[in-house]
């Protein structure tokens, strides 16, 4: 393949990443990125934390930029089509990008939920900078606030909330931080108590919604009265400009071990919007939203673009979140775990350490305490690469 | 190549200790990161190049040299 144009699709980590990647391994012809929103790329994981509470004057979500990126930016436009044949992709405004080589990074949106219409007033999303700037307008207003959902954003949101004197509910029907945290995620839901979070366990069923909204209705009968309600209930993959060019989509764009895009020649894929088979997880279809993880398959994805099929991408996937005083990190796949077992500390306290097992067999581990805790993890991490090459080579 | 970290970023997350743990350390005594060796070998540039990269608050430059 004579490589010229290299088209990114998705201005945010994943892309940014992606484009270093290709120019460090040595591309040097025409890179374009297509990014939905209009901002540079940026930022998110502060949006539900360090943002909502005020960024210090001069700081910026901006991502650094190598100079040498040399990139023409296509912002405010979102890829609509995909013609294979062609070799191009069709935005929004009409205009057609022609490419050799394609890398998708389109990433995920928030999820919404049919029982709460998004576009009424005091409703919020909580996923790109203009949805934090809209919340942020709100809360200056010491509103009440309910969270529907209780999962790293909706529980860190919480926390900021708290922070900043707001009286909180979270609604969920599972314990908070249930996924990443399996049975250790009751203590999740105890220290956000412990912070002054009301948490409801139950499913929404309605809304109160006159010229704005006022309340959520659950399935456990009760109302809970709010001025602003945000719906961070995960994401999906942002893959409905696909549909019909071939790609395989399944929950997200299928690739294969390389990160190479299954049905869709000359193409990769990186980030959240990636679905690919994980030897820790018996090779089956995994796709994972950690910052991390969409960091790291960028850079993997460029060199696959690049150079061709290489290793296999097979990463000990890791991730990190701040709430409530302490920050929780992990290693590995938690969510595969059958057990969780407490080896130091009380998960729900203010440090624990804690390995993920799946029929004996460790998959993870999470440590939780003050910054600097995570050195905790780093036998696990050892352990956790250790078998992950023992299943490649197998 | 040379590896740098700045002080007035670091917020010790640690990523880059647990991608490349023979380069990066966390002490007790201290609330950053600790730089084990500034000039990694050529041979090690994939990790070290990922610990910088996997840093959440940008506080890890790679200087080539």
């Amino acid at each position: 393949m004579q490589v010229r144009r290299i088209v990114i699709v998705g201005a945010s980590l994943a892309g940014l990443r992606a484009a270093e990647g290709l120019r460090r391994a040595g591309f040097d012809g025409e890179l374009v990125l297509v990014g939905e929103e209009t901002h540079q790329p940026y930022d998110r994981p502060p949006l539900s934390k360090a943002f909502m509470r005020g960024l210090p004057d001069g700081t910026s979500l901006e991502l650094r930029q190598s100079d040498a990126l040399a990139a023409e930016w296509m912002l405010g436009r979102r890829a609509v089509h995909l013609d294979r044949q062609g070799k191009r992709i069709e935005l929004s405004d009409g205009s057609r990008v022609p490419y050799d080589g394609l890398v998708i990074a389109t990433g995920s949106a928030a999820r919404t939920l049919p029982e709460i219409p998004t576009g009424a007033a005091g409703v919020h999303l909580l996923r790109t900078l203009d949805d934090a700037v809209a919340l942020r307008r709100e809360l200056s207003g010491s509103p009440r606030l309910a969270v529907v959902g209780g999962g790293f954003i909706g529980s860190e949101l919480a926390s900021t909330c708290r922070d900043l004197g707001l009286d909180t509910t979270v609604i969920t029907p599972l314990p908070l931080l249930a996924g990443p945290l399996g049975p250790l995620a009751e203590a999740a839901t105890a220290r956000a108590r412990d912070h002054g979070v009301h948490v409801i366990e139950a499913a929404v069923v309605g809304a109160d919604v006159g010229d704005r909204i006022s309340g959520v209705r659950l399935d456990n009968g009760v109302t809970v009265a709010a001025d602003v309600v945000v719906v961070a209930v995960g994401a999906v993959a942002q893959t409905g400009w696909l549909q019909g060019s071939g790609v395989q989509l399944s929950n997200g764009v299928v690739c294969d071990d390389t990160l190479a895009v299954l049905g869709l020649p000359d193409a990769v894929a990186a980030g959240d919007v990636v679905r690919w088979p994980h030897p820790a997880a018996g090779g089956a279809l995994l796709r994972i939203e950690h910052w991390t993880n969409a960091a790291e398959q960028a850079t993997a994805a460029a060199k696959r673009l690049l150079l061709g099929p290489g290793a296999a991408f097979a990463p000990v996937p890791s991730f990190w979140s701040d709430q409530f005083g302490i920050r929780i990190q992990g290693v590995g796949l938690t969510a595969l775990a059958d057990e969780a077992i407490v080896v130091d500390g009380d998960p729900a306290g203010d440090s624990f350490v804690a390995e993920y097992r799946s029929a004996g067999r460790l998959v993870g581990a999470v440590v939780g305490g003050a910054a600097g805790s995570v050195t905790a993890l780093l036998p696990y991490r050892r352990e956790l690469s250790r078998l992950l090459r023992a299943a490649a080579t197998s | 190549m040379r590896v740098t970290v700045d002080p007035n970023l670091c917020q010790a997350y640690g990523n880059c200790v647990l991608a490349a743990p023979d380069f990066f350390a966390l002490d007790d005594s201290s609330p950053i990161v600790r730089v084990i060796e500034a000039e990694p070998p050529e041979s090690r540039r994939a990790e070290v190049e990922e610990a910088v990269q996997s840093c959440p608050v940008e506080a890890l430059t790679l200087i080539e040299t």
